[in-house]
């Protein structure tokens, strides 16, 4: 249906929309109000994010309150933490536990980039060097209101999400990856150190 | 409590062919340490623990500390026969000492509430010969921390109950916390490289990028 005849229409009171965008609009809105997010923490950040579900900062007005302690029955998983290598495998296997539409945040200066031990030899310099995340907040730690700012960033992406083109999610694209490979204990350090899949070293070219 | 030199003393009358050294610390004058060979290490614990004057019962930090090999250079003076002149002449005389491995146990007694005694093993050398006297026989707390110490530097605790790697994965090589370890290079992505770490960085960065 061409625009012109559709705003005359409107002017009438008869509202058109296709199938795909009433499907659209149901999914990705029950999805964006309620989030159940994986309850799993790994250093102080979590601490932040248990401030953030309880009443003070009070998750529950983006319906996010219900913090599941299974994979299997989450949707959001937040990346609280230090992921160190040694932890890295466990992060990414409970990643593949969760079922399809999930998201990842990915919450601190250690989960985005491996923060203050980014020099260690035993933490991984960011979690999304294994799976792709969705949101990232910088802070060491943040501050609730930066993690509901991530939660309201990842809504309006939700919002987003099509059926069909290509800005479709990953549980409805044929060549998406369904598993992330866990990386392996090596001699001297995980491997492979990345996902090649998922992450490459961007390019910088200095002066 | 007493002086170090009087429980060294009495160590000495108690455990038969114990080797014992004062070793003093510059950052903590008041505070020297008691260096143990370790095949008597035990006994020396075990006194140090069930001696009624101390009771040392608690063992509250278990620590490694690694020694590089070090060359040090001297300068001496020689007299030597120079064109059939007697002269001084200096030389130059390289020495190298091996390096060596230490564990460092804190003792303190809660029952008496004093301390610290510290004690210190010596490994022979940092290769093949870092095997040290495991205490948690006498001190139980100390397992885990042996266990931090083998993982991390790489000494060996003969007798220890459960020897394993507690913070890196088994199939782990290195010792990351010796001084000569190189951590792997995982320096790919540096948006704010400094130092050594932008040493390490350039090697990274794509060919044809001006790399000064």
């Amino acid at each position: 249906m061409d625009e012109g005849l559709r705003s005359e229409l409107s002017k009438q009171g008869i509202f058109t929309v296709k199938m795909q965008q009433i499907l659209e609009w149901g999914y990705n809105s029950s999805r964006k109000n309620s989030i159940w997010p994986l309850q799993f923490g790994l250093a102080c950040c979590a601490i932040e994010m248990i401030a953030t579900s309880m009443a003070r900062y009070d998750l529950a007005r983006f319906g996010a309150e219900v913090f599941r302690p299974s994979p299997r029955q989450a949707d959001l998983m937040i990346v609280a933490g230090t992921v160190t290598k040694k932890m890295a495998p466990q992060v990414v296997r409970l990643f593949n536990q969760m079922p399809e539409p999930k998201y990842v945040i990915a919450m601190g200066a250690c989960a985005i980039s491996g923060g203050p031990f980014k020099q260690g030899y035993n933490v991984l310099k960011g979690i999304d060097r294994f799976i792709p995340v969705d949101v990232h907040i910088p802070g060491c730690p943040p501050r609730p209101e930066a993690l509901l700012h991530a939660f309201m960033t990842l809504q309006r992406q939700i919002d987003q999400d099509t059926l069909f083109g290509a800005n479709k999610p990953r549980h409805l694209d044929k060549d998406a990856l369904g598993e992330f490979p866990l990386p392996q204990f090596g001699e001297h350090d995980i491997e492979p150190p990345y996902n090649k899949e998922v992450w490459e070293p961007p390019k910088m070219v200095r002066e | 409590m007493e002086t170090l030199e009087q429980i060294k003393a009495r160590i000495e009358t108690v455990v038969p062919g114990v080797q014992l050294q004062i070793v003093s610390n510059e950052a903590r004058p008041d505070q020297p340490s008691l260096l143990v060979s370790p095949n008597h290490a035990l006994g020396v614990a075990r006194f140090l623990r069930d001696d009624p004057q101390l009771r040392m019962d608690y063992a509250s930090n278990v620590t490694g500390v690694d020694f590089l090999d070090k060359v040090t250079k001297e300068k001496i003076k020689v007299k030597k026969l120079v064109e059939g002149v007697e002269k001084e002449v200096e030389e130059t005389l390289e020495k190298s000492t091996p390096g060596y491995l230490e564990a460092v146990y804190h003792l303190y007694s809660m029952a008496l509430k004093h301390g610290p005694i510290i004690l210190r093993q010596r490994t022979v050398n940092r290769t093949d010969q870092a095997k040290l006297a495991s205490l948690t026989p006498i001190y139980r707390g100390a397992e885990f921390q042996e266990r931090e110490i083998f993982d991390l530097y790489g000494i060996i605790f003969e007798g220890h109950p459960d020897l394993r790697r507690i913070l890196m994965w088994e199939e782990f090589k290195d010792y990351p916390m010796r001084k000569d370890y190189v951590p792997p290079d995982d320096f790919e992505y540096e948006p704010t490289p400094h130092d050594d770490v932008l040493e390490r960085a350039r090697k990274h960065y794509p060919a044809g990028a001006p790399t000064s």
